[in-house]
């Protein structure tokens, strides 16, 4: 019940709750030790005035002197508590009582000898002898109300003197649990702003060498393990960062010449090669224009790889441009861009497509790649289907596909689709650089998406991609 | 036959001013072009200087400029025209290789009239030069100061 108090209140509830309880035992203890003490010493008390009255009125009992007799008891005056008393023959029968006018019932004959306690009296009979011989009975009974009275107060002072202490263990707890409370305090104070603001340059200030002042050392040292540990975190980032931008440059410098220097020499020997053929193609046989042809197709396909390379370059370094992007307009629009390498019938079936956030441009390439190769190895069928849509994953991802009914491929070979220049047909089968998919890939992954696929040898293939619906 | 203009091409390849040369040639447009092979001496024909000192050149009906070339490249070419009240009017044509995003925005801002990127295929090659002289020669109207072509 005190798990979910303050620490402060939780120490000082412990404390008089302790005192208290140690409080209230010694006055009850003390208490019992009273009440046994004040009965037994007024049970003394009684007897031996019991003896006296005894040993006096022998003679009033053995010589049936009744005045006498009530002459003694009368002297029981001295003591105001007695209430009653009275004398008995040895028949039994009343002989004497004091006071003498008692409205009191006496007790009609003498019971066995002996005190006891009944209704807040002390009451009891005692013999009285002479030489060994019983004359009679003496009967006394003390009013024990003075006594509880007298308990009745000393209860009292000892409240006051257990309220009084409570307070002062109140009083000291309040001050003395500072002591524990006050670096447990600190501590909690400074592990909440650590942990709230981040900031793991406070310090938390030590009370004492004792364990919590142990405690608040470890805890400064973990503080400044973390501190140091994110300073270096931080410069490290920042010397990455730094590399990575060098890296960055010098990969432009090098896709700008690459761009610039290594397309010269092919621009020259294509322009070359055509001015040989036009100068000296009658000195040329068959063979000599082939070589000729071949030479010029080379210098035309390696200029075609190096734009690829160089697009490939351009997509995996530029800045996404994110916006909301009509994907099914787009995909209607790179169709008919595409258009003009259509030669046969085919059956298009494009479902309707959701709106993605998406770099335009790069997203126009991904269809482009994917549709411009459905319908490139699809134009040995007729017609040739080519089925575009999009499926919801459920994991907040859309997927779209591409799928056609066209030679497909052998998924034994699906891992290298997706690399760059890599190819599952010769170029004199079906034309390209294997950048395409490598394309795909890269801008889909840079917009936190996957791609994969699925195809089977002359059975088609369905080409994979998933965006996420929203970004962060 | 409509006025013939010149041409100032600035070229540093000896290789491409010969297949340039040609091109024009196929389209008959290679009379009137003077050769500078690098932006420095395009800069000295412009200024009747140097080289060309001497020469009443009159200015060019169109310049095709390389980007990259040494000493002064094509953009200091054209940043220099540009910023010259006499020479600022002349046509710029940029024949380059480079399709970099950077360089043809630098070009834009710097106020090029026109931006072909070389194609690696000689014959379009030769089509786009054919393209490029045929408008800036004879069907634009220079501004004026422009030499006309010499009986």
């Amino acid at each position: 019940m005190l798990q979910n108090i303050p620490i402060q209140r939780k120490l000082m509830t412990a404390n008089l709750l302790t005192s208290g309880a140690v409080l209230l035992l010694t006055c009850l203890a003390f208490f019992a030790y009273e009440v046994l003490t004040f009965r037994q010493s007024t049970v003394e008390k009684l007897s031996t005035l019991g003896k006296i009255i005894s040993a006096n009125s022998t003679a009033a009992l053995a010589f049936d002197d009744r005045d006498a007799a009530t002459e003694i008891l009368a002297a029981l005056k001295a003591e105001p508590h007695i209430v009653a008393a009275g004398l008995y023959g040895t028949t039994g029968k009343l002989f004497a009582q004091y006071p003498v006018n008692s409205p009191a019932a006496f007790p009609s004959a003498p019971e066995q000898d002996g005190y006891h306690f009944e209704r807040g009296h002390l009451a009891g009979f005692q013999p009285v002898m002479q030489s060994g011989r019983r004359l009679g009975t003496l009967y006394m009974e003390y009013n024990m109300g003075a006594m509880y009275e007298q308990l009745w107060q000393r209860g009292k002072i000892a409240a006051l003197v257990m309220v009084v202490s409570l307070l002062t263990a109140y009083l000291l707890s309040r001050t003395l649990q500072k002591q524990i409370s006050m670096p447990i305090l600190a501590l909690a104070e400074i592990a909440n702003a650590v942990s709230k603001q981040r900031d793991f340059s406070v310090r938390a200030v030590k009370f004492g060498e004792d364990e919590l002042g142990l405690l608040t050392d470890a805890f400064n040292q973990m503080l400044a393990e973390i501190q140091k540990l994110n300073a270096t975190l931080e410069e490290r980032v920042r010397e990455r960062t730094g590399q990575l931008e060098i890296a960055n440059k010098e990969l432009e410098a090098f896709s700008y010449s690459v761009s610039h220097d290594l397309r010269a020499p092919l621009r020259h020997v294509d322009g070359f090669v055509d001015l040989l053929r036009k100068q000296s193609a009658e000195k040329l046989d068959e063979r000599g224009r082939r070589y000729l042809d071949i030479i010029a197709a080379s210098a035309r396909q390696m200029g075609t790889l190096i734009d690829d390379l160089l697009v490939f370059s351009r997509m995996s370094r530029g800045d996404l441009r994110r916006a909301k992007v009509a994907s099914e307009s787009l995909v209607h629009e790179v169709r008919d861009a595409l258009q003009g390498e259509i030669h046969g019938r085919i059956v298009w079936k494009v479902d309707s497509l959701p709106q993605v956030e998406a770099d335009t441009a790069m997203f126009r390439q991904v269809w482009a790649n994917l549709i411009g190769n459905a319908i490139k190895y699809s134009r040995t069928r007729d017609p040739a289907e080519i089925e575009i849509g999009c499926t919801d994953s459920g994991n907040g991802e859309f997927v779209f596909f591409v799928r056609d009914n066209g030679v497909g491929f052998d998924m034994q070979y699906v891992d290298k689709l997706f690399g760059v220049f890599q190819r599952l047909h010769r170029a004199d089968e079906f034309e390209g650089t294997g950048i395409g998919l490598a394309n795909v890939r890269r801008i889909v992954s840079r917009h936190g998406g996957r791609t994969w696929a699925e195809g089977r040898v002359d059975g088609g293939a369905t080409f994979f991609f998933s965006l996420p619906k929203t970004t962060n | 036959m409509a006025p013939l203009k010149r041409i100032l091409l600035a070229e540093d390849s000896e290789r491409d001013v010969e297949l340039t040369m040609a091109a024009l040639e196929e389209n008959n447009l290679a009379n009137e072009v003077v050769v500078a092979r690098d932006g420095a001496e395009a800069l000295d024909y412009l200024y009747n200087r140097g080289k060309f000192a001497g020469h009443a050149n009159g200015f060019p009906v169109v310049v095709l400029l390389d980007l990259k070339m040494p000493k002064i490249d094509g953009l200091e070419v054209l940043k220099t025209m540009r910023s010259d009240p006499y020479l600022r009017h002349i046509p710029v044509v940029m024949i380059t290789s480079s399709r970099e995003e950077q360089d043809l925005i630098r070009s834009y801002e710097l106020g090029v009239n026109a931006y072909v990127v070389k194609p690696v295929d000689f014959q379009k090659f030769v089509e786009s030069v054919k393209q490029v002289g045929f408008f800036w020669a004879i069907v634009n109207e220079p501004p004026p100061g422009t030499m006309k072509r010499s009986g």
